[in-house]
Parts: C-alpha cells; structure tokens; sequence
C-alpha cells in the first residue's frame, strides 16, 4: 500500500455515471509486524476524526486496539480510509491517557476518585439550583464528537433536570451555519442531499469546502469521477490554492468576507441568462420577486469588483452551475465562518431551487459537517434546539417534549432562542452562569479571541468541568477534570453529513478508571436525583441501547425519524440513512425528492429570520405567509465584514484544517505518523506578499491582530495576495501550558475576533484584520 | 395641514435614534452583536433622516406652528451595571416603535396626500423600522431571564 502520509488520498479506481457503484479498495493499518493473522477479532466501528463517516473495523488483539480496516460494503466509503484513520487510533493507547479524575486543590490539579469528583459536582450543581433562577448558572459546552445517546442524554438532564437554555456544542463553530442555513431554506434541518450524488453528478461545486482535507474519502470519490468517463465539471470558491482548487475547472479566489456578493451575482446571471426551472419556482418556492429583486443589483462587474477576482471567471463559474443538468454542491468553513455565512450558504440552497436540482440522482445539496457526530448534536439538541428538530416557539412542540419526558412544560427553556455558545462565554464572563461543564472538546484553543477565553476559564467564580481523554489546554484551567473512554472503548451510534446512521461498537476497555461519557452523564443525573412529575427516575435508560431506543421514541414523526433503527439493523449493516420509518425502512437517500419541504407551520423547526438582522419571526407572521409546502428563496444585501484590512492591519486572515489533525490536535497529535506530518504551526504567505518582505520559506514571521500576537514559519504558496492562513490545530498541551509563554504563542485564535453571524451565531473565523512582519534574527 | 409637524417628529425621532444606537453601540462594545448591528441600525436611522429630509422642507412651507410636545426625548445616555444592557436596549425598543408607529401614519397620510415620493420614500424605511423593533424585542427577551431573575 502506497504512504498515505505522502499520498494521502490513495490509488484512482475511476468510474464514471453508467460504471455502477464506487469501486471497492479496503485500506488498513495495522501495528508494526502485525498480519491479519495475528488479530483475534475485529469489532465494528466508523471513523471519527471528520465528518464523512467511514465505516471501518477496529483490530483488537490482546485486549488492546491493533489496527483498522475499511468496511468494504460501506455505503460511504466502499473499504477506504483517509490518514487520520489509518493512524488516528494509536492515539488511544497513549501513555498521557487520563486515568483517573482530577480536582483542584490549593490551586494545584490533583488526583481523586469518581466519589470526590462527582461529589464535588453535584455539590456545585445543587448549591446553585437552590438560589433564585438557579437554572441559569449552569451551562454545557459539548461537542460534535461524542455519540449519539450521549448528546441525547446530556439534552435530557439539561433541559428537563436542570432546565438551562445554556447548552451548546462546539458545533456553534463548525456546522451551526449548516443547520441554519437548511432551516432558513427548507423549514427544519436534514440534509437534503446523498453521498451517492457524486456518482450520478454532471458537475461539482465546492463553496468555500476544501474536501481534499477535511473529508479526503470524499475527496477520493470526487477524484474518482474526475478519472473516470464523462468527468464532472468542478467549480471551486476558496481564497487558497488548495488541491480541490486545483483540480477545479473554474477556481474563484475571493476576497475573504465576499461570498454573498459572489452568489448575489451568480444568482442574478442564473435568473438573467435564463437557467431556472421556472415550473419548479413557481411550484415548490416562496419568494422569487424579492431574490430577482435584491440581486438585480450584483451584475457580475460589481461582485468581480467585490470579490476581486476577473469577471469573466465568475461568468464561467456561472455557466459551469447554470448548464449542468445534475448539479452537486458542497458547503464547508469557507463560508460557515466567515461573513454573513447564513445568508451566503442560503444562496447555494437557492442555486438549487432555482433550477430544481435537489432530491434526484446527481442534483443535491451537501450543507457539510466538520466532526464526526455533529449532526447528533444537533438532532438531539445538545446545541440548545429542541430534540427532534422541533421549534422551540411552538408550545405543541413543547408540550410534546414534556409529555414524553413527563415533566412541567415550564421546565424545559422555550422563552427565547437557546443560548449559543459565545453568549454562554459572555454570561460566564458577566459572572451569571457560575458551573461551567466542558465535554469532548477544547475552546481553550478552539474559540476565538484565547486572550480572553482564558480569562474567563480562569475566573475564580467560574467552576469548570472538563471531560476528556487527555489533559487539554481547557483541562489545565479546570477545577474538576473527568477522564472520558474513547471511541473503541464505548458503544453508540453516530450520524455523518449525509444523514447515515453507524454503530460504533465497544473494542476494548478504556483505561484506568476512564468511563464513557454516557456513563459519567447517567451517574450525574442519578447523584442529582432529577425526577419527573411521578416521582420516577427522569432518565430511566441505563446503557447506549436503552439510551437509544429512547431518542428513537423522541424522534418519531419528526424529520429525522429513527424508529425503524436499531442496534441490531445497524450492526452488519452499510450505513443507514434516516429518515427510516416503516414506510421507509431501508432509510432515505435524498430527501425532497418530490418537491415537497416540511415548512409547515405545526411541523416546522423555525418561523423563520431576517437573514441580514438575525430577528426571528414569530408563528403569526408566519403562518400569514402560508408556505404550504414551499421552499423559501432568501434574498440579502451584501454588506462588508465587521473587520476589514486598514492601514494598521494591512491584510487579512483566514484560519482552517490540515488533513493530519483534527480540532485541536488532542488526539491526532499523539499518533506519530500524523504528528511528525505536520508538527508545528506555519502562516501560508502569497509569493508576491513574500517578496515585498523580504521572506523566503521557513523565515519566521510575527502576526499581529487587535487581538493578540503569533509567531509562525512562513511558507509560500499562492494563497491570494493580500490574505494569509494559519491552521487552527495548534495550542500549548505540548508546552505543558494552558497559553502561551514568553514567546511561543502559536494558535490561530489568538488573533481572530469575537464576533458572530447574526442567524447561526457561528464565530467568523475568516475576516480578521492582521499585520504581518518578519521577526527579527 | 399637519402632515410636516409628524415629518418633522419623524426626522428628529430617527436622528435621536440614530445617535442612541451610535452611543450604545459604543458602550456595549463587549456584546459583539449588539454593537454590530446598532452600528448597522445607526445607518439605517441615518439614511431614513436624509431620505425625509427634503419632503420636511417642502411640507414645512405650508405648515402652521408646531403644536406643542411633540418631540419626545426618551433616551439620556447608557448606563452601566448589571441592567444596562437590558435598560439601553429598552429604551432604543421604545424608540424605534416611535418610528415605526410615526412610519406607519406618515404613510398614510402620503395616501391622503397622494403624494407618490413620500410613499416611495415611506415604502423604503419602514420596514428597516419594523425589523430593528423585531430585533430589539428578540434580544430583550432572550436578555431578560439572564438579567433580572439569574444573575445577582
């Protein structure tokens, strides 16, 4: 097998649109020296360092995980694997594990047992849910790494225990703009398209996704076509040269903040040049006259000029998504993060609309997730929605909750919106949210402005639980640290980008006294004694099956439907795709296959926003516009990011992933191979900007933001002039420290601002205004 | 004819609404969408006040004197401590429903006056209006549990 470190994306099978399925190509890693033979049992599982969702077997030999292998019959990924997989695993046998929890004492981090730690939480919990508005003293920060029952517990206790509307997952930072942008459009979250699309597609276009590194088995597929017969077409929107930019026919490279100037402008030469389906819109769309209105005024010279990229090239883009007839498209980071992300990612729903291409073979939209079960997050709503996808502004929804759950319909936060994570900071910061409980995930690196995040973890009033494999940046401000069992260590259920259902079963045990995060949420809810309106247990599941037979109950007749799942069905199985209901018990490839949306009144998951303001309308404004199973065609103004370049800070940052780490490198960066890929930070700098320095590759280079400051090894490379790019991997664990010190200050973060898309509420990680100055020798 | 006393009340209510979300913008600095969008709504104020500028001065010829305590001051400078936020926002709530309800009549007055410039100029600002209440209305609901019953 060819390095996958150096050839990352593996051998071409090629195929084209008549070929039949993917072709097979089963990768696997096993340790140094071991065979097939020398394994004792292979225990299903699915990857977990990104989205895509791979199916893969675990290698247990000895009581110890030896190794993966693709799943050949696996609907996503037909036997492949990416690096972080073939690799990622070794990480769980790291000797720096947590093995036991750790509590504060005398300002030092020292070891305890379960009794202590949990103790010591509860006794927190319950002092602040005894003084007046207890319930809002205590908020979640998740993740979008966990598993399925996990999140849906986690949702239970803190909705209908606690009662708190503080609860987010840090999937706020990744696919918040996903799940907004699919309400806006369509009524409720679901991904309306299939992985499968990218077999039947005529052509691809990948708005603001580098796939290449952030779901290379995808990535893989993609390339297949390319190689094969009758190759799509591929259209790229990034402001690097990244290898899907590459690879691509038309390669726009905007200037950051610009994409709802570009798509205003594409949506215009599709409504001018006469490429709608006009018996679509007008059968299945709201809202045609105000879209043809607002982008009447981004003929494609003002979005050239906007976006700073040729005209003709964004008539060629224009053409490429306007005369296919099977047209795919992808949405990553490159617009979720950056300005007016909502709104932008609506007009690539639009694109769709306008010309009827979603819900058949090839004509679909992939509104993408950046981990592994951030989709859970969101259907469980361990991101503060209500469970199920349902609207939290309509008192049925409620209601339905708290007869399944048994308790007061008042318990359960329905008065506003859920709290998003960047408000749960600033409550923290205000001093009114006092506990503060952190599970699978790292905002010590992860959000932006770490001057500040740091000084809120570190407050004295703040008590702040972390759970974690490792003692990350956040852990080290911590006064209670959990250690959680990894994937391989704990069984459950995770759902990827395109609505496919895996089990990940339990391989090995985890280690020392590690528990699975289910396990620790079970045993908070059982020492807090949360009781519904008889008196019984609130969660009356004891282990990932019952948890999930359980969600299925939650979810039945809302759009992400579980009911025929099952432990059993998933097992030996390819991937399920929900909806899977008992008219439906195969799953659901695509959905809206007949032009029909769940923008109902009684079943929709929003009444709707003022994309441009973030105002949310309420039941009576939208009832009044009848929707009547329609899509909604969004239409909003350009307007220029809340930072631009000036003559202090010249030029601007944006920040994202390398293919060899995941998050914030906690696990990736403890499995050799991927660690020695790519060790340390770098700022990619355009050759031109180079020469104007005086900067030759590897020259060290400080960056300053209003923020804070970084200092990074340049590489050049043709990134648009006048913008840089930092990898957002990298923080301090490995320096022993929480932050940075004299200095060595390296994360990406440092520098970015605090500041949000109005509807999603996602940070915009991509617009911040930097200096760039080599550092003197 | 009192069409220009409400034109007038109109204009001073949007540039005073205009210098609020500018003052509390800056006060609010550390709540990122609250600054943001006042900043934004400013503008919006600011371009409202510009558009009606003109058609005050043509009604203003005809006008008879203005009747008195029309000019209503709601707003005298954001606050600080644990309610500010809510206070501010508040009080900008209470000025853009002047706005907006002063939209709403100097509309239909442009009716009765047939005159189409001033409903041309009414159909282009009154629904900013109606947006910033909604948004108003939206985060002092979402502020007000955290500020008056959770935080101490």
């Amino acid at each position: 097998m060819a390095d996958r470190i150096d050839e990352p994306w593996g051998r071409r099978t090629p195929f084209g649109p008549r070929d039949g399925p993917w072709p097979i190509r089963v990768d696997e890693q096993l340790a140094e020296g071991l065979t097939e033979e020398d394994v004792d049992r292979w225990v299903q599982a699915v990857s977990v360092l990104h989205s895509n969702g791979d199916g893969l077997d675990i290698a247990v030999r000895d009581g110890r995980i030896v190794g993966v292998r693709g799943r050949a019959d696996d609907r996503i990924n037909h036997g492949r694997l990416g690096p972080k997989d073939l690799y990622g695993w070794q990480a769980n046998a790291s000797p720096d594990r947590l093995t036991t929890p750790l509590i504060r004492e005398g300002g030092e981090l020292v070891e305890t047992d379960w009794e202590t730690a949990m103790g010591r939480i509860v006794e927190r919990s319950r002092q602040l849910l005894a003084s007046p508005g207890g319930w809002g003293k205590i908020g979640f920060h998740t993740s979008g790494q966990l598993f399925l029952e996990e999140y849906y517990t986690l949702a239970v206790l803190g909705k209908a225990g606690i009662g708190t509307p503080h609860m987010d997952g840090n999937t706020r930072l990744c696919t918040a703009t996903a799940a907004a942008a699919l309400k806006a459009s369509f009524g409720t979250d679901g991904q309306p398209g299939s992985y499968t699309d990218v077999d039947h597609c005529d052509a691809i276009a990948l708005w603001g996704h580098n796939v290449a590194e952030s779901q290379d088995v995808l990535w893989s597929r993609m390339l297949d076509r390319r190689r094969g017969t009758d190759p799509p077409a591929m259209l790229a929107v990034d402001p690097r040269l990244t290898a899907v930019a590459e690879e691509a026919d038309v390669h726009l490279a905007v200037r950051p903040g610009t994409n709802l100037a570009l798509m205003n402008a594409l949506i215009r030469e599709l409504i001018v040049r006469g490429w709608c389906d006009e018996a679509y819109v007008a059968r299945h769309t709201a809202g045609f006259e105000e879209l043809e209105r607002v982008t009447a005024g981004y003929p494609v010279s003002r979005a050239a000029e906007i976006c700073d990229v040729p005209a003709a090239r964004i008539e060629q883009a224009a053409e490429l998504v306007g005369t296919a007839e099977r047209l795919l498209s992808t949405v990553l980071q490159g617009f979720y993060q950056s300005n007016q992300a909502t709104a932008a990612a609506c007009q690539v729903n639009n694109v769709h609309l306008l010309r009827g291409m979603i819900g058949r073979p090839g004509a679909g939209v992939l509104q993408m997730n950046g981990q592994p079960s951030a989709q859970n997050t969101r259907e469980t709503g361990a991101d503060g929605d209500l469970p199920g996808f349902r609207n939290w502004a309509n008192p049925d929804h409620v209601r339905e909750l708290a007869e399944l759950w048994n308790v007061d319909p008042l318990t359960i936060p329905h008065w506003s919106p859920p709290t998003h994570a960047m408000q749960v900071f600033r409550y923290a910061e205000l001093g009114s949210v006092e506990l503060l409980w952190i599970t699978a995930t790292n905002p010590a690196v992860s959000l932006p402005d770490l001057p500040r995040i740091r000084r809120i973890l570190s407050r004295p009033d703040l008590f702040v639980v972390v759970q974690d494999l490792f003692l990350t940046e956040t852990g080290m401000l911590a006064d209670v640290v959990l250690p959680a069992a990894a994937w391989g260590e704990k069984q459950g259920t995770l759902t990827n980008s395109d609505r496919t259902v895996h089990l990940s079963d339990k391989a090995v045990e985890p280690p020392g006294l590690a528990r699975s995060d289910l396990d620790i949420f079970l045993d908070y809810a059982r020492r807090m004694d949360f009781r519904d309106r008889d008196g019984d247990p609130l969660i009356g599941w004891t282990d990932p099956e019952s948890a999930f037979r359980a969600w299925q109950a939650c979810s039945a007749g809302r759009p992400c439907d579980y009911t025929h799942l099952g432990y059993d069905r998933l097992r030996g199985s390819a991937g399920i795709q929900w909806p899977c209901t008992a008219q439906a018990p195969g799953g659901t490839e695509r959905l809206y296959r007949d032009g029909r949306f769940p923008t109902d009144p009684d079943h929709c998951q929003t009444y709707g926003y003022h994309l441009a303001s973030g105002a949310e309308y309420d039941g009576a404004h939208y009832r009044a516009r009848h929707p009547d199973g329609c899509a909604f065609l969004h239409a909003v103004h350009y307007q220029p990011a809340p930072e631009t370049p000036d003559s202090d800070y010249p030029m601007q940052l944006i920040t994202g992933r390398t293919l060899y780490h995941f998050h914030t490198r906690t696990k990736t960066a403890r499995a050799p191979r991927l660690q020695h890929a790519a060790p340390d930070v770098w700022v990619e700098v355009n050759p031109e900007d180079a020469a104007d320095l005086h900067l030759k590759e590897g020259d060290l280079l400080r960056v300053e933001s209003r923020r804070g400051v970084i200092h990074a090894p340049a590489r050049i490379r043709p990134i648009r002039q006048g913008t840089i790019f930092l990898p957002f991997h990298y923080g301090y664990w490995d320096f022993g420290a929480a932050g940075p010190e004299a200095d060595n200050a390296r994360a990406a973060n440092e520098l970015t601002m605090t500041v949000w898309d109005p509807v999603s509420k996602q940070p915009l990680y991509k617009i911040a205004a930097v200096r760039v100055e080599p550092e003197e020798p | 004819m009192h069409l220009a006393h409400y034109l007038g009340l109109l204009y001073h209510a949007e540039c005073a609404l205009e210098r609020a979300y500018l003052e509390v913008a800056h006060a609010h600095c550390a709540e990122p969408d609250v600054h943001y969008l006042c900043y934004t709504f400013a503008g919006q104020c600011s371009a409202h006040a510009r558009r009606l500028g003109p058609l005050a001065a043509r009604y203003g010829e005809q006008a008879p004197v203005e009747c008195e305590r029309l000019h209503s001051n709601l707003f005298s400078g954001s606050r600080t401590g644990g309610l500010a936020l809510l206070r501010d926002l508040h009080d900008l709530y209470l000025m853009a429903a002047e706005c907006d309800i002063s939209w709403t009549l100097v509309g239909q007055a442009a009716q009765g006056a047939r005159d189409q410039e001033l409903l041309t100029v009414v159909r282009e600002s009154e629904g900013e209006s109606a947006i910033q209440l909604l948004w108003l209305r939206n985060r002092l609901r979402q502020a007000a549990p955290q500020t008056l019953v959770v935080a101490s």
